[in-house]
């Protein structure tokens, strides 16, 4: 089996004048094409550093990442949802969609035309000449996420992407996120502190150990593959895999 | 608005607003009046010496001649000139410069002390060296009018470049974007406002600094007019040239606001 990242025996230390902090320590996983993996651990154990190292932004002290056999570089094409939407206030919704095409110099008809496609598609073609302040929360959301789809990523890196909404809109944006996720066939890495979220989204959960974070545990998620985010909250197996993880989360608790 | 679908409270709070305001208008326009009412009738009644205090009635006089000598609006041209090039220039270089720093963290801390040190010398200082430099004609006036607002519109444009959100600049990277790219498609756009707001502090200080040039050396201007009438003791000259200061500041001022309006509409 092919994996799509193959992360091997990675470290990673961050140096400042008081000191070093190790972040990562030995951190090794595979993920396969079109897998939903969902990281949970506790708060400030290094979730957000390892997304920034897969999606090249920082570099391993040791160790590596392969994304398709090759070493991750500035143009491999990953998508990161940061957590918070960051649509521009000075530019209409759909320019903002378009701002990912605009910096990789991609705007040509074909592009414009799906850019619009998607527009109609989660229901956002009406606003396109909006302002991003004129869109609900979960609005948002989807925008920021077309604009990540439209580079054709080969994996989703998603970090936090609903913690700033509000629980309702939360549960819907999940749901509907992780449906067209899960529709377009995309590998998605989500790294959250909410686990029933993970659990309703992920095909794994991977759960880390305090800082310096490694992997603790992995726990296979099983569902029914039709099932969407929301139905799988009306299960009963969710309660067990949530008291699974907890159970685990809490083992370093004193 | 459609007075039908108003509530009656509604239209007494609309009603009890523009009564507030038509208000705080009469008031304003009545200081203006006393004042000058006062002026002129303390100086008819010989309470205020009108040689130094000069009236209304004088100024108007003295403006109607030295328009007729051609000379009131050549000053005001002069210093209107003076103030708008070295307020042009004080804005493109700090953004060039500003530019510079932001490109390159070694620059912005070597360069730190002296940024603060230029900022905080009181520039007027300045002033008698520039025209022993570069001679008593208008470039020197612009230098000085650019000396007092460069220093603390590159620090304050630093500042507002810095606080970017750095989540914003790190979607531009994520999304494979150069520094140049991070440049052109937050940190400016983020900045549209700091950017006029600077302006409107720095169409006053280059004013300021025109004046304190004009006052040094010069032979035109509203500052040469100043100095020299008080020198001769034309202290109509004097009251007139600050008078028309105000109306400039205020102008100039109202010119910016304009600005701000088109650029708050356009976001």
């Amino acid at each position: 089996m092919e994996y799509l990242i193959s992360c091997q025996h990675m470290f990673y230390t961050y140096h400042t004048l008081q000191g070093e902090t190790p972040a990562l320590c030995d951190m090794d996983f595979q993920v396969k094409p079109g897998e939903f993996v969902s990281i949970v651990g506790p708060s400030g154990c290094g979730k957000s550093t390892l997304l920034s190292l897969l999606c090249g932004l920082l570099q391993p002290e040791s160790g590596k990442i392969l994304l398709n056999g090759k070493a991750i570089t500035k143009d491999c094409s990953i998508g990161y949802m940061l957590q918070h939407d960051h649509l521009f206030e000075w530019r209409t919704v759909k320019k903002n969609i378009l701002l990912g095409l605009e910096i990789q110099k991609k705007i040509n008809r074909e592009t414009l035309k799906e850019a619009d496609d998607y527009l109609k598609t989660y229901g956002l073609y009406d606003f396109k000449d909006a302002k991003p302040s004129q869109l609900s929360g979960g609005m948002r959301q989807r925008a920021a996420l077309i604009r990540t789809l439209l580079l054709h990523p080969n994996l989703l890196l998603l970090d936090e992407p609903f913690s700033a909404l509000d629980y309702q809109t939360r549960l819907q944006v999940s749901d509907d996120i992780g449906s067209i996720i899960k529709k377009t066939g995309k590998t998605a890495i989500l790294v959250t502190h909410d686990l029933s979220e993970a659990v309703s989204l992920g095909d794994r959960v991977f759960v880390l150990s305090p800082l310096p974070a490694t992997i603790q545990a992995i726990v296979p998620i099983h569902f029914p593959p039709e099932f969407s985010p929301l139905q799988r909250r009306n299960t009963n197996e969710f309660k067990d895999y949530f008291n699974q993880i907890w159970k685990e989360l809490n083992l370093n608790e004193p | 608005m459609n007075h039908d679908t108003l509530s009656a409270a509604q239209i007494t709070f609309l009603k009890a607003h523009k009564r507030q305001k038509i208000r705080i208008h009469f008031y304003r326009f009545a200081i203006l009046i006393t004042f000058l009412f006062l002026w002129e009738f303390s100086a008819y009644k010989g309470w205020i010496d009108d040689f130094i205090f000069s009236s209304p009635s004088k100024l108007l006089l003295c403006c109607y001649h030295m328009i007729r000598e051609n000379q009131l609006f050549y000053h005001i041209g002069i210093t209107l000139f003076e103030t708008i090039v070295s307020f042009i220039l004080v804005m493109i270089f700090s953004l060039i410069f500003t530019i510079l720093l932001w490109y390159s963290k070694t620059l912005t801390k070597t360069l730190d002390p002296y940024l603060v040190v230029l900022n905080s010398l009181p520039k007027s200082a300045l002033a008698p060296l520039l025209i022993v430099w570069l001679g008593a004609n208008y470039k020197t006036i612009i230098l000085t009018g650019m000396s007092v607002a460069i220093f603390g519109t590159i620090l304050n444009l630093y500042i507002g470049f810095q606080e970017v959100d750095a989540e914003k600049i790190k979607l531009i990277k994520t999304l494979g974007g150069t520094p140049t790219q991070t440049l052109f498609k937050v940190i400016l756009p983020a900045n549209a406002s700091n950017i006029i707001g600077l302006m409107k502090v720095n169409i006053g200080l280059c004013l300021v600094g025109v004046i304190i040039g004009e006052f040094i050396s010069s032979k035109s201007g509203l500052g040469y007019l100043i100095i020299y009438g008080s020198q001769v003791f034309k202290l109509d000259w004097v009251i007139l040239s600050i008078l028309i200061l105000c109306c400039i500041a205020i102008l100039l001022y109202g010119i910016i606001g304009l600005l701000e309006r088109c650029q708050k509409n356009k976001t």
